[in-house]
């Protein structure tokens, strides 16, 4: 990178692989017409797209020029958005299921409350007055009988997406997605399998208790016949729910309440109805190149805060958006590690055995050699939830805590602080 | 005739008649005259293949008023105090749900808050005749329960705060009460959790009565476990009714039947709605009785403890109440009808118990007023109190995880392992 300090004193250029990137630091007084100068006359503005990929908290780049090349196809900043459409990650549940029921007749909706309450938390508006009771099914309240009838209707090919009103309820109903799910095609050897799909929020929401916040992807991730996703933005909720309705093996789908108001601008493409995203797959939601910053769910948007706030300090994280836990997409993950050499992972769910252990061991089988600084790990405090608000803060991980991990693994200053 | 015969059902019921002049009458009568239908969709009744039923109790069935005869020469059926208690107990219930309601919208409470308001006959019918040492197992609508059972309004209220005098130090919260000093045992978030747990500690009783031989000569601890019409289908509670009668356990499973889980309306979600029956289906007697009427939650509930602490067993006690709010503070509460809501509005415990006292003549309206005066005093205090509460110090989020403080487990002292001055951690530190 050289800096131009004499005449060009507000402009940094970079060389990157014969793309020149001109970013504008500070505002220039100087005229445009004063840059041809340069000997390097040949000033590309592209822009890298994947840094693109950023959903709504952009970086400041306001004073980016006119010229900006949008393309297509991609998550659009913001302020730029004039053809792209923003929709919650309830209204893209929504539709997906919509789409999704009314492209099988195979596929039905039960749980509690998701007919003439619109859903327990309104992922299933509408859906009674158009597919009728019994395609949408509010059930008693028994989650181990209700999803036992699930599993029992996917052995003969109907297709059913389970709601679990959180992911709590699920454990009263665990038995039944684990041994009559999970198992079942292995037990037959391939007799049986079974397309089910069990979803509703998990993790914690906001001050609602222990016996209400606790996050299951450690626990279904563990159990080999289960995939287990877990979307960020409305187009992850999107495509992952139709990929898991179309897949034909027991799918865990982890949402999380505070998400389901949160829009996030897709484009049209996530708005047809044949839009689906591959299982196993993670995306990488931002570019960089010193740190990479593994999430999933909620902690995808932390994570892309607090990579804002380390790139003001000069650390350039780059962001993997995890969306599957099982299968986990190692070779996405090796791959980051081996370009920025260093780790941290983040999930809002306990510590041991946490979805982090696992990507930190398989960091450290695949990539070792790579890495330059011991991973990383950052997970929601060993206790149950507490229901007072200062301490349930301190119970999550907040922005902080993964900005002060990730100058650990850049600069292993600061001494390590193990859990009790 | 008690209530308890009523039922027909080949097991006797051993306990004392109450000669109070209610004439018995079948729990469910199908009646035109009765009350309107409470619930119709037209999603119910091709299913279930019958009439839409109406759920109705003796007091509409007979047309009576609360109480037995109207005529105020009869005899009160409780004395003065015992009205005066209960009509505090009920007020206080009410008033601190209503203030609850008043600090959520404050923001001075948030996440999950389940409201009591109209069902205060069925907590002070049960619970004002236990003892401190019997248990009360709850769910998540477990404010009056625990004000019932004797926790502090102020304790109560600063748990709600989340501060650290509340009775969990703020780390329960709303839907975890627990009280060790008053055998409040919670608090369950999860339906049909704290049935077996209820079940337990009623084993408990028995067990310390059998196999460690502590002798009580007033009989076991009696445990009473509440929970709602959306329970009984849950399989939990099920088993435990089979459990609590084969090992003859000292419970009173309490349904309060306010005929909505949420929005799902107990007719939509259950094959027969009559919950009572499911007693007798596991040889335990099972009693439906109005839950807006104090009094004969009250007379019924003499009678189920007293069999429960006789060691003759469970029994299942079918109240039918009706909570006037919405499922919680954040259920927008569309789905119940407006007649539906005024019929029970119109049969509110409070101005049924206040009406009957006047009536008998037990005070005048001036020391109710005063009642309620009191009450009101102890719930503001309580929530000055909370709002004055220091918020739990840091270090206790790391706090309580385990009975043994830093889970290195038992000595050969027989003392906790840190206790131990030599004792060197050797690990990271908190």
């Amino acid at each position: 990178m050289c800096h131009l300090k004499n005449i060009f004193h507000y402009i940094n250029i970079e060389l990157k692989g014969g793309v020149f990137f001109v970013v504008v630091t500070k505002p220039s007084p100087l005229p445009l017409l004063s840059l041809p100068i340069f000997p390097l006359a040949v000033l590309d503005f592209e822009i890298d797209r994947k840094m693109l990929g950023v959903a709504r908290r952009k970086l400041g780049f306001g004073l980016f020029s006119a010229t900006r090349v949008l393309p297509a196809g991609s998550v659009l900043p913001r302020k730029y958005s004039t053809a792209a459409k923003e929709i919650t990650v309830r209204e893209a549940l929504n539709s997906a299921l919509d789409e999704e029921m009314s492209a099988d007749p195979k596929v039905f909706l039960m749980g509690e409350e998701v007919g003439e309450y619109q859903g327990a938390y309104k992922i299933s508006k509408g859906l009674l007055e158009k597919y009728g009771p019994d395609r949408v099914l509010d059930t008693p309240i028994t989650e181990a009988g209700f999803t036992g009838i699930g599993v029992g209707a996917a052995y003969y090919g109907l297709r059913p997406v389970v709601e679990f009103m959180t992911f709590n309820f699920s454990m009263q109903a665990i038995d039944h997605i684990i041994n009559s799910a999970a198992k079942s095609n292995y037990m037959s050897a391939g007799q049986i399998s079974v397309p089910i799909v069990f979803r509703g929020p998990n993790g914690a929401a906001a001050g609602v208790g222990a016996q209400h916040s606790q996050c299951y992807a450690a626990w279904y991730a563990h159990v080999p016949g289960l995939k287990v996703l877990s979307p960020y933005s409305s187009e992850d909720a999107r495509g992952l729910l139709k990929a898991a309705i179309r897949d034909p093996d027991p799918v865990v789908f982890l949402e999380n309440e505070l998400l389901y108001g949160e829009s996030f601008p897709v484009s049209a493409e996530v708005l047809d109805s044949s839009f689906c995203l591959p299982i196993g797959k993670a995306k990488i939601e931002r570019e960089g190149k010193h740190v990479t910053i593994t999430a999933f769910s909620k902690m995808v948007g932390y994570a892309l805060q607090a990579a804002e706030i380390l790139s003001k300090e000069g650390i350039d994280a780059e962001v993997i958006n995890l969306r599957s836990i099982r299968p986990l997409d190692r070779a996405t993950i090796n791959a980051s590690v081996r370009k920025t050499n260093r780790l941290v992972t983040v999930e809002e769910g306990f510590p041991q055995h946490g979805v982090g252990a696992e990507i930190c061991m398989s960091v450290m089988e695949e990539s070792f050699e790579y890495l330059d600084a011991p991973v990383e790990r950052i997970a929601g405090a060993d206790v149950p939830m507490p229901y007072a608000a200062n301490l349930e803060r301190m119970a999550v991980p907040q922005v902080d805590d993964i900005v002060r991990a990730t100058k650990r693994a850049c600069y292993r200053s600061v001494p390590m602080a193990a859990a009790a | 005739m008690s209530a308890f015969s009523a039922v027909r059902i080949p097991f006797p019921a051993v306990v004392a008649a109450r000669s109070a002049g209610e004439k018995p009458s079948s729990p469910f009568l199908c009646s035109p005259a009765a009350a309107p239908v409470i619930h119709s969709s037209p999603l119910r009744s091709p299913r279930l293949g019958r009439p839409p039923l109406a759920v109705t109790s003796d007091v509409l069935s007979s047309q009576k008023p609360l109480g037995s005869n109207s005529s105020p020469s009869c005899q009160a059926v409780i004395s003065r105090d015992e009205a005066l208690e209960l009509y505090e107990d009920m007020v206080l219930g009410r008033f601190f749900e209503d203030m609850c309601a008043q600090m959520y919208y404050r923001g001075k409470m948030f996440g999950f808050v389940h409201l009591y308001n109209g069902q205060e006959a069925v907590s002070t019918g049960f619970i004002k005749l236990l003892e401190t040492r019997d248990s009360v197992v709850s769910t998540y609508r477990d404010h009056v329960h625990a004000l019932s059972k004797g926790v502090p309004a102020r304790a109560v209220m600063a748990e709600l705060f989340g501060k650290a005098t509340g009775c969990c130090r703020g780390q329960g919260g709303s839907m975890h009460m627990f009280s060790e000093p008053h055998n409040l045992l919670g608090g369950f978030a999860f339906i049909g959790e704290g049935i077996p747990v209820a079940t337990g500690a009623a084993f408990s009783s028995k067990y310390r009565y059998e196999v460690l031989k502590e002798s009580n000569r007033d009989g076991l601890d009696v445990t009473v476990a509440f929970f709602g019409d959306g329970t009984c289908n849950n399989g939990q509670f099920l088993e435990c009714l089979n459990m609590a009668q084969l090992w003859k356990l000292p419970i009173v499973f309490v349904v309060e039947n306010n005929l909505w889980a949420i929005g799902m309306s107990h007719l939509r979600a259950t094959s027969d709605p009559e919950i009572w029956k499911k007693g007798p289906a596991f040889g335990m007697p099972g009693v439906h009785v109005d839950g807006m009427d104090v009094l004969k939650v009250r007379e019924v509930a003499v009678e189920a403890i007293a069999r429960a602490r006789n060691g003759e067993g469970p029994s299942l006690v079918e109240c039918e109440t009706y909570r006037f709010r919405g499922h919680s503070l954040a259920d927008p509460d569309e789905l119940r009808k407006a007649d539906e809501k005024s019929h029970y509005a119109a049969r509110d415990p409070i101005v049924g118990l206040k009406k009957y006292i006047l009536e008998k003549n037990l005070a005048s309206e001036s020391e109710l007023k005063a009642i309620e005066k009191k009450i009101d005093d102890i719930i503001e205090e309580a929530v000055e109190f909370a709002d004055s509460s220091p918020p739990p110090p840091r270090s206790q989020l790391l706090e309580n995880v385990f009975a043994d403080p830093k889970g290195f487990g038992i000595g050969p002292d027989g003392k906790y392992r840190c206790e131990d001055p030599k004792f060197t951690e050797g690990t990271a530190q908190v």
